[in-house]
């Protein structure tokens, strides 16, 4: 048994007065009630977005990706850009899940669950982006390393464009089974307590007629920490190696040693915004503000502030370099192309500024940290922000290249590619809002783990137990004893 | 499998759960499990169970996987279809660690679950005899195995006397069976002995 006390000057991680019963009903409630209206409103407007898109792709399948605007020089506009973009935006779920339960951040249990599934719905839509990029879509398999009748002839396995095909379809499979392996327990939980025949069924297909035996937590235990542990490098890798995609190149603005730490913080940095954007609603919506406490969003603030200030280093750390190397090449890259807000993308630039570099130091602010209204608006800026990092590195690396015959002074995405990007928008709100209506957006026996340690009521009942001396602590006993006895002098 | 007789025990808090795991112990009762509703630590040693070597296996299946990375990779490039890439060497080991680091990463987390899951005969359309309801919920539920000589009445006693809040009998199957949870379904097995 391990000692059951938290320092009060910690913020208690579920507030009110609960005991296991009531934290599976508040979680499982929203599951078992029927959906509001305003659930029904985002989900038709996330399907629609979603059909668009498949037409987006149907166009661009029948027409070619001509159809995007893409251009010899700009080869790699929007989608390339969305690509980066939403698989930034899944580190976020790897990095709660797997790092900060290595680092036992005892906070990561409110916002884990939600977070590990906005991780696979994002890197789905990520994927989406280079298959239909290949253009003839038919012959994406040639990616896979299989035997085959030209040869057989083999992949090239020292391109990055194939490390990130296995980069990409590994971090899914893992995150996937993170995820559901982890849900297992919830899962058993909703199907215990159905009321209909049809959920029961249902629930007891999806739970896989799990017990919750003493062994089974063990074993599970030993996964959960090993797959924790693979998973935090692995989000590292990913990451690393979708900025080799540009690093390994010899464009000016790309061929940067930088680009792996500066692209890790810039994923954690959108995928924690993109967190806030789905939590700060879901917490309204389903009433769980006593889980998904003001400390939860302000660590996750904390979190925002950090890693873009870490980003805003490595812009200046480019600008520097582009001046320091005396490359003209380089030179040109960042103080024109870029840094010059009157060259034809500074705009886009200086957007990516103002929104990752500036708007999140107003976080060095308690109180913005805990203002839902601040926290809200800013996780949309940063996710803003870190678009345009994405489309500054590889729009305005491109458009001007070594040859000035083939330059090309303005891109703009068509409708079909915008549509394709409202698409991925469309597919990743579908499966939330399906998520949040059929699974517990919040790991319940996790919570339950932590309730008695750092719930509100429990931590009142240990109060007294900071007025003691250090040695009555210690010879208190372990964990339950503590409790009882701080019961005992509550009610003397 | 067969069915057996259980006694069942149902604690409503973990802190008396322990000291009644002991005690159950002590008395020579045989503890065919606790279910729980979420990962109490420690009450795997309390029960005597041993450690779990899922950790070991999910080792060994990565190195599986740098190794099915590593000699694939040297073969395709440096024996079946050698590329000449500016003179460069064929056996280019720095440019292949991304794949088998990723590949090291798979084969052990797919691996592990494949191997949980087998271990702990978890599955889709598995079913399984659940004591209580609410072992998933807020109850602790330990599970005592009787024999011929063990006195059911006076085992209850002495779980009522360990804090259990709700005590029963069950006869049930301990193994799994292909099944539905909307169901009441007997296993296969037993089907047959009651034709």
């Amino acid at each position: 048994m391990h000692l059951k006390y938290e320092s009060q000057l910690r913020e208690p991680l579920v507030y009110g007065t609960k005991t296991y019963h009531d934290v599976t009903e508040d979680i499982v409630r929203p599951i078992e009630a029927k959906p509001s209206k305003l659930w029904y409103i985002g989900f038709y407007i996330a399907v629609a977005l979603l059909l668009f898109g498949i037409y987006s792709i149907y166009r661009d399948v029948t027409y070619g990706i001509g159809q995007w605007n893409l251009n010899k020089t700009i080869g790699w506009g929007w989608d390339i850009t969305n690509f980066v973009w939403w698989v930034g935006i899944g580190h976020a779920g790897t990095l709660i899940s797997a790092i900060l339960l290595l680092f036992r951040q005892g906070w990561r249990t409110g916002v884990n669950r939600a977070a590990e599934a906005m991780t696979i719905f994002a890197v789905m839509c990520a994927g989406q982006f280079p298959i239909w990029h290949m253009g003839r879509v038919w012959m994406a398999f040639f990616v896979l390393p299989y035997a085959n009748t030209r040869g057989p002839l083999w992949v090239n396995f020292n391109s990055p464009l194939l490390w990130d095909v296995f980069a990409i379809s590994t971090y899914f499979t893992v995150s996937l089974l993170f995820w559901y392996s982890g849900l297992l327990p919830d899962l058993a939980t909703v199907r215990d307590r159905a009321k209909t025949k049809l959920r029961k069924h249902l629930y007891g297909i999806a739970s896989f007629g799990w017990t919750g035996s003493t062994k089974h937590w063990q074993r599970h235990e030993s996964l959960s920490l090993v797959l924790a542990g693979l998973s935090a490098p692995l989000v590292l890798s990913v990451h690393t190696i979708v900025s080799f995609d540009f690093a390994t190149s010899v464009v000016p603005g790309w061929h940067t040693t930088i680009f792996p730490p500066y692209f890790v913080a810039g994923a954690i940095f959108s995928g924690f915004a993109m967190t806030q954007t789905l939590l700060v609603v879901v917490r309204k919506v389903f009433g769980l503000e006593d889980y998904v406490t003001m400390g939860h969003i302000e660590a996750m603030n904390k979190v925002i502030v950090l890693t873009g200030s870490i980003v805003g280093v490595a812009y200046l750390t480019e600008l520097f370099m582009g001046w320091y190397s005396q490359n003209k090449y380089e030179g040109y890259t960042f103080w024109y192309s870029r840094a010059n807000l009157f060259s034809p993308y500074g705009w886009s630039y200086w957007g990516m500024m103002a929104c990752n570099v500036l708007s999140p130091q107003i976080f060095w602010f308690r109180k913005m940290r805990r203002n839902l209204y601040i926290t809200f608006f800013m996780s949309v800026i940063v996710n803003v922000g870190m678009w345009f990092e994405r489309f500054v590195i590889i729009v305005t690396s491109l458009y001007r290249d070594y040859l000035p015959s083939s330059w090309s002074v303005y891109y703009s995405p068509s409708i079909w590619e915008i549509g394709f990007y409202l698409g991925t928008f469309g597919l990743f709100f579908t499966c939330f809002f399906l998520f949040a209506k059929y699974f517990p957006v919040i790991a319940i026996a996790e919570i339950k783990y932590v309730l008695k340690t750092t719930g509100e009521s429990y931590k009142e009942k240990m109060g007294h137990l900071e007025s003691v001396s250090a040695s009555v602590f210690a010879h208190s006993g372990h964990g339950h004893t503590v409790v009882e006895n701080s019961n005992f002098h509550v009610n003397q | 499998m067969a069915k057996k007789k259980f006694v069942v025990g149902c604690f409503d808090d973990e802190a008396n759960l322990f000291p009644a795991v002991k005690k159950v112990r002590t008395a020579g009762y045989k503890i065919h499990d606790v279910y729980t509703p979420f990962a109490v630590h420690g009450l795997d040693h309390e029960m005597g169970l041993r450690e779990t070597s899922l950790h070991t296996a999910g080792f060994i299946y990565g190195i599986t996987g740098t190794a099915t990375a590593l000699s694939f990779i040297s073969w395709v490039l440096t024996s079946d279809w050698p590329l000449n890439i500016g003179g460069k060497p064929h056996f280019a080991l720095p440019a292949w660690i991304p794949i088998i680091f990723e590949l090291t990463v798979l084969f052990a987390a797919v691996g592990m679950v494949l191997t949980f899951c087998y271990l702990c005969q978890l599955s889709p359309f598995i079913k399984k005899h659940h004591f209580h309801a609410r072992a998933t919920d807020d109850l602790f539920v330990m599970v005592i195995e009787t024999t011929e000589k063990t006195n059911v009445d006076d085992l209850k006693a002495f779980l009522a006397n360990a804090g259990a809040v709700e005590t029963d009998v069950q006869i049930a199957e301990e193994g799994w069976w292909l099944g539905r949870y909307d169901k009441d379904q007997v296993p296969f097995q037993n089907k047959i002995v009651a034709a």
